[in-house]
């Protein structure tokens, strides 16, 4: 029983790492309706931002500030001069556009900053959270940060004139224009937001799994499964929906037996397929009806 | 959120492209034929070796288009239906001591049933689900391939050799050269079987449930079955192309078939135009030689520029290939006015 429970907290200590990768999925994928492939990587292009703000004497929360905003207006860029042109160009293209984006961030940040193993800081510190050997004091920070981000997210959707207006965009952009919203502007918001947040959870991120130009490959699929898995409709799903994963990966890795780490993310993804059979829309997304 | 967003027009995810514009003209293709049948002649056999993957990776890039631009359904799992047939034929020769032409049916057959049921699992998911699906079988496959139990047939991580065959008959060409033309032979028969395929009965029916999945269950068509159905013939023909890749290579291991090759395979496609049959051998053309013009112009950042070329082909061309060669069909219509 002390297994199981031990367990479970790894893997919500696991699951945080996700959940933050997956709610910058999602916000993308609500404000542009495609799921960004070039999302870790440019989470992880913000993470070494920061790292070198910090080498070049910054303090940690400064060099975060900065990192955040600099993701913000990064992705804003991106967005006008890569993908406002494709916006015409049907869906498959984009998607290539985004392994483009991926192709290109990855490889210049090898180049910058080479391929070797960095330590990224914590504001938390890294001793034992209360008295528990499995979360760390920086894990529970995580989640923490993870959860005041979606109440934030909450919020700002719900309660500004703004995050109604974006939601509106990406859900009917024609009646949305007609209304006077500026969609496209509100598609580059989008980008810039995901940006940023994919810059949060870079930066929390990276303390655990160290920084490097490939240090998203695993955690991005895992961010996708989650947010699938939770619904891509619902940020809420998709916090729970990381946790889920990281619960899911850590109990197939202890009771089925052979399976190794080699083996560990298939089987976390077929699970995953096997619950979108039963729920084609996710845990907690809604069915779109389409008309005909 | 709103009600609202429940009910959403949605525009499908394949552009629309009517069966006519799917094929090129009768002259064209015997055009291309005929260049296909030249080239080997003037170049050495390194160049043949890439010749004919590229035609393998065309067959592979076609198989994938049959299924997402004629029945709409995407994939990313391709690579593991290329390592199912790769490893089919490679271990039917080794092991069975068959010849290496009849293996090629035999993985087709093999590959079809896998698509096949892949496919009827994956018949309640559509779009990025489907996306997700696919890619998990993608991942799956080379640590599938590497489990101990199934060591004795697939040789584990070291994975298996495979002998080139020699000329039959006694012809007075290299090995190179021999399998360039099997190759290319396979190659226009499966073309031409795609292409009646997409002009039966069975492709308008493709197309319907591309265009729209309701409307077509309404007409009568059994949206399940062709679903399927598009899933085992695209499996089958990447499973057939696979082999094909497993005697030119002379090797098959579990690493060669990651979810790189699935991108590489959908980047092909987007390439030559989704739902362009032809378009697939530029497409393949993008993914074997592109990868190395970068590398050509910059070791360090190769990655950049190959994904910077990719980003002008897809500004300059967003229906790929397809594009180029309705634009020269345009102006030669011209022309002859």
């Amino acid at each position: 029983m002390e297994l199981l429970t031990n367990q479970i907290l790894a893997g919500i200590a696991t699951g945080a790492i996700y959940a933050c990768m997956a709610l910058a999925v999602v916000m993308i994928y609500q404000a542009i309706d495609h799921l960004n492939f070039a999302q870790g990587e440019m989470a992880m292009f913000s993470t070494f931002v920061a790292w070198q703000l910090m080498q070049w004497g910054l303090s940690y929360w400064a060099a975060f500030v900065a990192a955040v905003a600099l993701s913000f207006v990064g992705g804003i860029v991106i967005e006008r001069l890569l993908f406002k042109p494709l916006a015409k160009a049907p869906i498959l293209t984009n998607v290539a556009g985004f392994i483009a984006l991926f192709a290109i961030i990855n490889s210049s940040a090898g180049l910058i900053w080479d391929f070797t193993i960095k330590q990224f800081p914590t504001p938390f510190g890294s001793s034992p959270f209360l008295g528990s050997q499995l979360i760390s004091t920086h894990q529970a920070g995580m989640i923490g940060v993870t959860l005041v981000l979606l109440i934030l997210l909450f919020f700002f959707f719900r309660f500004t004139r703004i995050g109604l207006a974006m939601r509106a965009a990406a859900a009917l952009p024609e009646s949305a224009r007609l209304v006077g919203i500026n969609t496209s502007w509100m598609i580059a918001l989008g980008w810039g937001m995901a940006a940023a947040i994919g810059s949060i959870a870079g930066m929390l991120i990276a303390p655990v799994v160290f920084l490097e130009p490939n240090m998203m490959g695993g955690v991005l699929i895992y961010g996708f499964a989650a947010a699938v898995l939770g619904g891509l409709t619902s940020p809420f799903g998709a916090v729970i929906g990381g946790f889920l994963v990281g619960i899911f990966e850590n109990l197939a890795g202890t009771y089925i037996p052979g399976v190794g780490n080699e083996l560990k993310l298939p089987i976390a993804l077929a699970l995953i397929i096997v619950v979108l059979v039963v729920k084609p829309a996710g845990l907690f997304g809604r069915p779109i009806v389409k008309r005909v | 959120m709103s009600a609202v967003q429940e009910v959403v027009t949605e525009a499908p995810v394949v552009d629309a492209v009517p069966k006519r514009a799917m094929t090129l003209g009768f002259g064209t293709s015997l055009f291309v034929l005929a260049l296909l049948l030249v080239v080997p002649i003037f170049a050495k056999n390194f160049i043949i070796f890439q010749l004919t993957m590229l035609l393998i990776y065309a067959l592979a890039v076609m198989a994938l288009n049959i299924l997402t631009g004629s029945s709409g359904q995407f994939s990313l799992g391709q690579s593991a239906f290329y390592a199912v047939g790769a490893y089919s034929s490679a271990i039917l020769m080794e092991h069975a001591n068959i010849n290496y032409a009849l293996t090629l049916p035999i993985s087709g057959v093999i590959c079809f049933a896998f698509g096949y049921l892949f496919g009827k699992p994956a018949l309640r998911l559509s779009g990025v689900y489907l996306a997700l699906a696919t890619f998990a079988l993608a991942t799956a496959m080379p640590q599938l391939l590497k489990l101990n139990v199934f060591e004795p047939w697939t040789g584990g991580v070291q994975g298996l050799v495979v002998d080139k065959p020699d000329a039959p008959f006694g012809l007075p060409m290299s090995q190179d050269t021999w399998l360039y033309y099997f190759t290319l032979l396979v190659s226009v028969a499966i073309y031409i079987f795609s292409v009646n395929l997409l002009k039966s009965r069975s492709g308008r029916a493709f197309m319907a449930i591309r265009d729209n999945e309701i409307a077509a269950s309404a007409m009568g068509i059994d949206v399940a079955l062709y679903k399927t159905l598009a899933f085992g013939v695209s499996a089958g023909i990447t499973g057939v192309a696979g082999a094909l890749g497993a005697i030119a290579v002379q090797f098959v291991a579990p690493d060669s078939y990651t979810i790189t090759l699935a991108i590489s395979l959908f980047l092909g496609m987007v390439v030559g135009g989704v739902g362009w049959l032809p378009g697939s051998i530029v497409g393949s053309a993008f993914i074997i030689f592109v990868p190395n013009i970068a590398e050509g112009i910059s070791k360090g950042l190769s990655g950049a520029v190959f994904g910077v070329l990719l980003f002008l082909v897809i500004f300059l061309m967003p229906h790929g290939a397809r594009q180029m060669a309705m634009l020269g069909q345009q102006l030669i219509g011209k022309l002859r006015k």
